[in-house]
């Protein structure tokens, strides 16, 4: 939208901010790491599936960390992954982005108590974009969380990453 | 087809001493009680006779039967002294279509029981989890350590009774 609201001055040549170019390009291809956990992964394919379709938004599923712009924690982290998980997360090119997903992965969800193999919330090993609750979220609730994403990459600077 | 008492017939006269007894809990069905060193000889047996032929080891799991004394250790949490753990064996013949289910107790200080590998290969994994979570030690298993926990797990079996968390595991916080 912003965008391409600006003026044309010639056939050829749309005026435009650099940030404002940067951003609209980042935010309408968000590669996500092609990446599933438990449950909410479930959802996640059926976000991707026809009926919801992910790649509307431009987001499809990468499958190296390398060539990723996004990767949606969707599920129970357990101890043993989350080190695996943090260095997926450093393997990825900035800017990168991270959804957290359900429950588990905002807060340990329902094995915050007795979950002796959980690590309680994914933000304890790499810094957390969107937060997605429920349990699992519909692909509705994953879909608004993209979106929230794509606000938050829209407002950002070239300058610096807005936290 | 036979009943679990005819079958424990069948294996006292077999093995004598080896089996310890027959279990009757209601509503349970009864539990054939072995001595821990002699499984893998009573499983074979089991296998390959031809009136039991019990080819499928449904299910190996551990219990902590938590009967030892509870003593506070020195930074006065609860730690369970002596007692017992346990190991059950659910055997079913796809062929006779009878079941049967065999348990081994073994001292909790210096749990130890023979490996039924060479029997049922399904037993594999499932003695690992009985390892990684209680901490038995399988005799003869060719590749015992742990399955789901992480290999360098130091803080103990996690579905022993007196099992306490710990704080930290590789800089991340454990606790909620």
């Amino acid at each position: 939208m912003g965008l391409l609201d600006k003026e044309f001055s010639d056939g050829n040549i749309v005026i435009a901010r650099v940030d404002d170019l940067m951003n609209w390009a980042r935010l309408s291809s968000i590669w996500q790491l092609g990446f599933g956990l438990a449950c909410c992964a479930i959802e996640m394919m059926a976000t991707s599936a026809s009926h919801y379709d992910f790649d509307r938004f431009g987001v499809i599923p990468r499958n190296t960390p390398r060539q990723a712009d996004a990767i949606i924690i969707s599920g129970t982290v357990t101890l043993k992954m989350a080190t695996r998980i943090k260095r997926l997360y450093e393997q990825m090119p900035d800017p990168k982005y991270i959804i957290s997903m359900g429950s588990c992965a905002n807060c340990g969800g329902p094995y915050w108590e007795h979950g002796y193999h959980v690590l309680k919330g994914i933000d304890r090993v790499i810094p957390v974009d969107v937060y997605v609750p429920g349990c699992p979220p519909r692909p509705e609730a994953l879909l608004e969380g993209l979106l929230k994403l794509q606000e938050k990459i829209r407002n950002e600077s070239l300058r610096k990453k807005i936290s | 087809m036979k009943n679990p008492e005819e079958i424990f017939e069948l294996l006292k006269n077999e093995f004598k001493d080896i089996i310890i007894g027959l279990e009757k809990e209601s509503p349970t069905e009864p539990i054939v009680a072995i001595d821990p060193m002699q499984i893998n000889k009573v499983g074979l047996f089991l296998r390959d006779n031809d009136i039991l032929k019990f080819d499928s080891l449904m299910v190996l799991s551990g219990v902590d039967d938590a009967n030892g004394t509870k003593v506070k250790d020195d930074d006065g949490a609860e730690m369970i002294s002596g007692g017992t753990l346990s190991v059950y064996y659910h055997l079913h013949s796809t062929n006779l279509k009878h079941k049967i289910t065999l348990k081994t107790t073994t001292p909790r200080e210096n749990p130890q029981v023979e490996s039924v590998y060479n029997i049922w290969r399904t037993s594999d994994w499932h003695e690992r989890e009985a390892y990684d979570m209680f901490g038995i030690i399988f005799v003869n298993h060719p590749d015992l350590r742990r399955i789901l926990m992480p290999y360098d797990w130091e803080a103990g079996y996690p579905l022993r009774k007196d099992y306490k968390n710990p704080e930290f595991y590789k800089g991340m916080k454990v606790p909620y």
